[in-house]
C-alpha cells in the first residue's frame, strides 16, 4: 500500500515527541480519512492541550470546561486526585465535549501516537456521533451549551452574592439529589435552544415577581368537605400529573420557592437533560469512536504516515481499551462499553461485507449490503444503546463473548439459575436481556408525582412502581426525600407499589425549614 | 481546526470548589486531622498529608433501585455452564452480581490530601488559636534599611534634593554659567544702546552667553543624587529548643499524648518564628539520653525517675554545643511531676544553673484526664515553685485535658517585655 518512494518523508511524526505543527498535521491527516474515506460529518474541531491537573479539573466538573461552583466538584477532584497520586488509576486520555465547535482535550503527557489516537477517537469519532445521533439532535444544543453554562455560572454566582452561599448550596444540593429525575424522557414539540433560555430567564423573573400563584389561590379554604373523583382528575390535569420530571414539577408548582430557586432548579434540569443522551448511548458512542480511531489509525499506517513502531504502540493502547475481562476475572466490573461497542461495530462490518448463512437469516436488511460505512453511519444516527443491542447483537458475537444469563431469585435458596447461554435457544433471550440492561427506562426506578393533597395539608404524593419486586435503596431514598420535602415546603409521601398494585413500603419526609 | 494551548491557563480551577468542600466538611476534617496526628511525626505535620474522611457526611444521594426482588444479569466469559445450572451464591453477596462500575471506590472512607497550610489551619483552628501576632517571641532574624550615603542611581522617590542642588550649583559656578541677572542686564543694554556697532557687539556677547547657558544646564543629570539605603542585618541569633520529657513508668499514654501535643505546637510555633531552630530531644527515666524525634515520641522506655539526669544532660549539651552568647536557648519540660525524693536538691541546683543561660524555660505538668489542673502538690512542682519565686525565667502550668493544651501554650509563650519576662 505504501507509496513507492521514501515513505519516511511522509511520516506525520517520528518517535514520541510532538509540537503544535505535529498536532496540525495529525489532525489534517485524520480529517482527510474521516471525511474523505469514512464519510463522516463533524462539527468544526477545536483541540485544546491541557495538563494532567487540568484534566483532573475537567473530570471533576462532569467534563465541562466551565461550570458553576459546588462543593461536590471539590470532592470529586480530591477523590480522583488521591487515586491518581497513588497511581491506582490512569487519567483518561481524552475528554470531548458535545459542543460546536467540538472541543477535544489532549493531555500534554501523551505521546505523538496517543495524540493521533485521541484526535481520531474524539475529534472525529465522538464528534460525528454527537452531530448525527438523533438523541443528541433532539435533546442537546451544541451551539448553545457553552454560552448557557457561562450564564449558569454567572447566575449562580450572583445568587450567592444576593442570597448567601449557604442558601444557594442547599438549593443546589437538593436539586442535584433529584437530578436523575429531572429529565423529560419524551420529546415535546419544542427544540432545545439554550441561548434563548438565558433571555427568557430575564423575562420570566420579571413576570414571576408580579404574578400571583394561581394554584394556591384556588385552595379551598374551609369548605373542603368532599373532594370528588371528578375534582381529583381535574386537579391532576391542572398540575400536569402524573409527572415523572420531579424537578420540572417543583420548578413550576412548588409554592414556597423563590424565583431564583426555581431558576436554579431549571439550570440543574437543563444540565441533566444535556447529559441524558450520553447516558443512553455509552456503548454506541464509545463503540463509534473506537471503531473510527481503529479505521483511521490503520489507514494512516497503510499510507505510511505512521511508522511500524508507533503503530505497535497504538495497538497496545487500543487493545487495553477494548479489553473485556470475563465475569470470573478479578478485573471484571461489568461490561466495558468500549469493548462491547467496538466488537459490535466490527461485527456489523463483517455482516455487511462477508455474511454467513446465519447472518443472512438474522439480519436480512444489512447482510451483504457491501458498504459497511453507509450502514454504520445509518445505525449511529438512528439508535441508542437499548435499541442498538436489541437489533444488532448477533449470535456470532454472543458466542464470541460467551455470554450467559443469570436469573437471581432470592426465594430460590440453592443458588442462581443459569437461564440462558450462548446457544440456539439462548441468543434471543440474551440479546433481549442485555438490551434491557442498557434501557434507562428499565434500570432507573420509575417514580411519578401522582397527587397533591390540596384540600388538606398540601402533601405531595409520589409513587414508585416496583419492577421485579425490588425496593428503592432505603438510606438514599430517605435523604433524597428530605431534599424533596425541603423544596416542596410541605410533607412528602413516597409509596412503593408492587406487582399487585398494593403499597408495599412507604417513605415520608417533612420539610426541615423553608429553603431560602 | 483550532489548536488552543490551555496549559498556561490559571491553575487550580477547582481550588474554590475544594475550599467549599473543606468548609462543608469542617467537623469531619478536624476529627480526621486529630486522628492522623496520633500516628505522625511532628515534622510530617508540616507537610500536610492524606487524611481519611467518613463518607456519610458528604453523601450525594439519588433515587436508586435497592434490595429485594429478582435480578437478571448478562455476563461474559462462560466456560462451563449450561442452561438450567444452579450456581451457589457466593457468601455475603448475590450470586455473580457484578459490582456497579464506580461503586467500589471509597465506600468505607474517603482519602483527602490536605496541603500543609490547610493542615495547619485545621489543626490550629481545632485549638482555637487566638491572634498569634500579639505574642511572638522576639524575631531573631530581621533586616532593616539604614542610610548609607548617596548614589548616582536609585528610585525617584529617593532623590536627595539638597545634595542634588548643591552639586548643580557647584558645577554652575565652576563652569561659569552666566547668571540670569547678567543676561537681563545685557538685554537692557541692547535696548538702550543707540550705537549700531556697539549693539552688534553686545548682541554677539548676548548670543554667546545664552549659548553658554544652554550648554551648561541649570541642573544636569550628572548632579542628581539619590539617598542610598543598605539592608543591615540585625545580629542573627540562633535558637535551640530543648525538649525534656519524662518517660518513666508513671507516665500514662494520655500524659504522653498531652506532652506530644505540647511539643508539636512548640515545634510549629518555633519553626514559624525562626528560620532555623535546632531541637534537642532529651528523654529521661532515671537516666537521660539524647534521642531522635522518632525515639522521643515512640520509643518504649520505662524505669524510675531522676529529673536531675535530664537537667544535667541539658547543661552538658549547652556547654558542648550551644554557647549562650550565640544561641537563644529555650527549654521545655514535660513531666507528671514525679521525682525521686533524694533527687530534689540536685535537680533544684541544676535548674538554678541552667535558668540564667536560658531565654525561657517552660515546665508543663501533665495529669490524668479528669484531674484537677489548678493545683499540684507533686514533688517537682513544689521544687520548681520555690525556684520560680527567685525571679528566674521559669513558667509552669498543669494540664490534664487536651483542650487545655493550647490555652496553656498560649499563656506560656505570650510576648513579654524583657523586664516582665519572669512570671510571678
Amino acid at each position: 500500500m505504501t507509496m513507492t518512494m521514501r515513505p519516511r518523508e511522509r511520516l506525520l511524526f517520528e518517535g514520541a515527541d510532538w509540537d503544535f505543527s505535529t498536532l496540525q498535521r495529525i489532525h489534517d491527516a485524520c480529517e482527510e480519512i474521516a471525511l474523505g474515506e469514512l464519510g463522516l460529518d463533524v462539527y468544526p474541531n477545536q483541540i485544546e492541550v491541557i495538563t494532567s491537573e487540568q484534566m483532573l479539573d475537567a473530570y471533576s466538573s462532569t467534563g465541562m470546561p466551565l461550570f458553576y461552583r459546588h462543593w461536590s466538584f471539590g470532592k470529586h477532584f480530591a477523590h480522583h486526585e488521591a487515586f491518581y497520586r497513588r497511581g491506582m488509576r490512569d487519567l483518561a486520555y481524552e475528554i470531548v465535549i458535545n459542543s460546536s465547535p467540538c472541543i477535544s482535550y489532549l493531555m500534554e503527557e501523551n505521546t505523538a501516537t496517543m495524540q493521533t489516537l485521541v484526535t481520531a477517537h474524539a475529534a472525529f469519532g465522538h464528534n460525528h456521533f454527537f452531530k448525527n445521533n438523533y438523541l443528541f439532535k433532539l435533546w442537546t444544543d451544541a451551539e448553545g451549551i457553552l454560552d448557557y453554562l457561562d450564564f449558569a455560572k454567572g447566575y449562580i454566582t450572583r445568587c450567592e452574592e444576593r442570597y448567601g452561599e449557604t442558601a444557594v448550596e442547599r438549593t443546589l444540593d437538593a436539586a442535584h439529589a433529584l437530578m436523575s429525575h429531572g429529565v423529560h424522557r419524551y420529546a415535546g414539540k419544542t427544540t432545545i435552544d439554550l441561548r434563548q433560555e438565558e433571555k427568557r430567564q430575564q423575562e420570566r423573573r420579571a413576570h414571576e415577581e408580579q404574578m400571583f400563584n394561581d394554584l394556591w389561590r384556588t385552595v379551598p379554604v374551609g369548605r373542603a368537605k368532599k373532594a370528588s373523583d371528578g375534582g381529583l382528575e381535574k386537579r391532576r390535569a391542572a398540575l400536569g400529573l402524573p409527572q415523572d420530571n420531579i424537578l420540572y414539577f417543583l420548578e413550576k408548582t412548588a409554592p414556597r420557592l423563590q424565583p431564583w430557586q426555581r431558576e436554579i432548579l431549571r439550570i440543574v434540569r437543563h444540565v441533566a437533560q444535556y447529559f441524558h443522551p450520553q447516558r443512553q448511548t455509552r456503548v454506541m458512542n464509545e463503540g463509534t469512536a473506537t471503531f473510527v480511531h481503529y479505521q483511521i489509525m490503520n489507514r494512516l499506517h497503510e499510507r505510511g504516515q505512521i511508522s511500524d513502531g508507533n503503530f505497535l504502540e497504538f495497538l497496545k493502547s487500543h487493545s487495553n481499551v477494548v479489553f473485556q475481562p470475563s465475569y470470573d476475572d478479578r478485573r471484571f466490573s461489568g461490561f466495558n462499553p468500549y469493548a462491547l461497542g467496538f466488537a459490535m461495530m466490527q461485527d456489523i462490518e463483517r455482516i455487511v461485507t462477508k455474511p454467513t448463512e446465519e447472518d443472512r437469516a438474522w439480519f436480512p436488511d444489512i447482510s451483504g449490503r457491501g458498504d459497511a460505512m453507509a450502514v454504520l453511519r445509518d445505525i449511529w444516527a438512528n439508535y441508542r444503546d437499548e435499541s442498538f443491542i436489541s437489533q444488532f447483537l448477533s449470535p456470532n458475537l454472543i458466542r464470541q463473548l460467551r455470554l450467559f444469563h443469570l436469573y437471581d431469585d432470592p426465594e430460590q435458596t440453592e443458588g442462581v439459575l443459569v437461564s440462558a447461554i450462548h446457544n440456539e435457544r439462548g441468543y434471543l433471550r440474551i440479546r433481549r436481556q442485555l438490551s434491557r440492561e442498557y434501557d434507562i427506562g428499565w434500570t432507573d426506578p420509575s417514580i411519578d408525582i401522582v397527587d397533591v393533597d390540596l384540600a388538606g395539608d398540601r402533601r405531595l404524593l409520589l409513587q414508585h412502581i416496583m419492577m421485579n419486586g425490588s425496593y428503592l435503596q432505603e438510606a438514599d431514598t430517605r435523604l433524597v426525600l428530605q431534599h424533596l420535602a425541603d423544596l416542596w415546603g410541605y410533607d412528602v409521601l413516597l409509596q412503593e407499589i408492587d406487582d399487585s398494585s398494593t403499597v408495599a413500603r412507604e417513605h415520608s419526609a417533612s420539610p426541615r425549614k423553608i429553603v431560602q | 481546526m483550532h489548536i488552543v494551548d490551555r496549559r498556561l491557563n490559571p491553575r487550580g480551577k477547582s481550588l474554590e470548589n475544594r475550599q467549599r468542600f473543606l468548609r462543608r466538611m469542617k467537623g469531619a476534617v478536624q476529627q480526621a486531622v486529630k486522628r492522623s496526628l496520633q500516628n505522625r511525626n511532628i515534622r510530617d505535620v508540616l507537610d500536610g498529608g492524606e487524611i481519611s474522611l467518613p463518607i456519610d457526611g458528604m453523601a450525594e444521594p439519588s433515587l436508586r433501585r435497592g434490595d429485594g426482588g429478582t435480578a437478571d444479569h448478562i455476563l461474559p466469559g462462560n466456560r462451563a455452564f449450561v442452561e438450567g445450572d444452579i450456581i451457589p451464591r457466593p457468601p455475603g453477596g448475590r450470586g455473580g452480581k457484578p459490582k456497579d462500575a464506580g461503586e467500589g471506590d471509597g465506600e468505607d472512607g474517603f482519602r483527602f490530601v490536605l496541603t500543609r497550610e490547610e493542615f495547619l489551619d485545621v489543626f490550629l483552628d481545632d485549638l482555637e488559636l487566638p491572634d498569634l501576632a500579639k505574642r511572638r517571641l522576639a524575631e531573631t532574624e530581621e533586616e532593616t534599611p539604614v542610610r548609607a550615603g548617596y548614589s548616582v542611581s536609585g528610585s525617584p522617590s529617593n532623590i536627595a534634593v539638597g545634595r542634588t542642588t548643591r552639586l548643580a550649583m557647584m558645577r554652575r559656578v565652576a563652569l561659569h554659567r552666566p547668571r540670569r541677572e547678567e543676561i537681563e542686564a545685557l538685554q537692557r543694554q541692547i535696548e538702550e544702546c543707540e550705537d549700531d556697532e556697539s549693539r552688534l557687539a553686545l548682541e554677539a556677547k548676548l548670543k554667546s552667553l545664552t549659548e553658554k547657558s544652554r550648554r551648561i544646564p541649570y541642573i544636569d543629570p550628572l548632579d542628581v543624587r539619590y539617598r542610598r539605603f543598605e539592608n543591615e542585618p540585625k545580629p542573627v541569633a540562633k535558637a535551640v529548643m530543648f525538649c525534656l520529657m519524662d518517660v518513666s513508668g508513671s507516665m500514662s499514654e494520655h500524659m504522653k499524648d498531652l506532652a506530644k501535643r505540647f511539643y508539636l505546637l512548640l515545634y510549629l510555633f518555633l519553626s514559624k518564628r525562626y528560620k532555623k531552630v535546632e531541637i534537642v530531644f532529651i528523654r529521661h527515666t532515671d537516666k537521660a539520653e539524647e534521642v531522635d524525634e522518632e525515639t522521643f515520641f515512640y520509643g518504649p522506655a520505662t524505669g524510675g525517675t531522676l529529673v536531675s539526669s535530664a537537667l544535667a544532660a541539658m547543661r552538658r549539651i549547652i556547654a558542648a554545643r550551644f554557647d549562650p552568647a550565640e544561641w537563644n536557648i529555650y527549654g521545655a519540660q514535660a513531666s507528671d511531676g514525679d521525682n525521686a525524693h533524694s533527687d530534689g536538691n540536685l535537680s533544684g541546683q541544676l535548674l538554678r544553673e541552667i535558668l540564667p543561660l536560658c531565654q525561657y524555660f517552660a515546665y508543663i505538668e501533665v495529669g490524668e484526664e479528669g484531674g484537677d489542673s489548678s493545683i499540684s502538690r507533686s514533688p517537682l512542682w513544689m521544687l520548681y515553685d520555690g525556684i520560680r519565686s527567685e525571679l528566674l525565667p521559669l513558667s509552669m502550668r498543669k494540664v490534664c485535658r487536651r483542650g487545655e493544651i493550647f490555652p496553656v501554650f498560649h499563656e506560656l509563650f505570650q510576648k513579654r517585655d524583657a523586664q516582665s519576662r519572669v512570671t510571678p
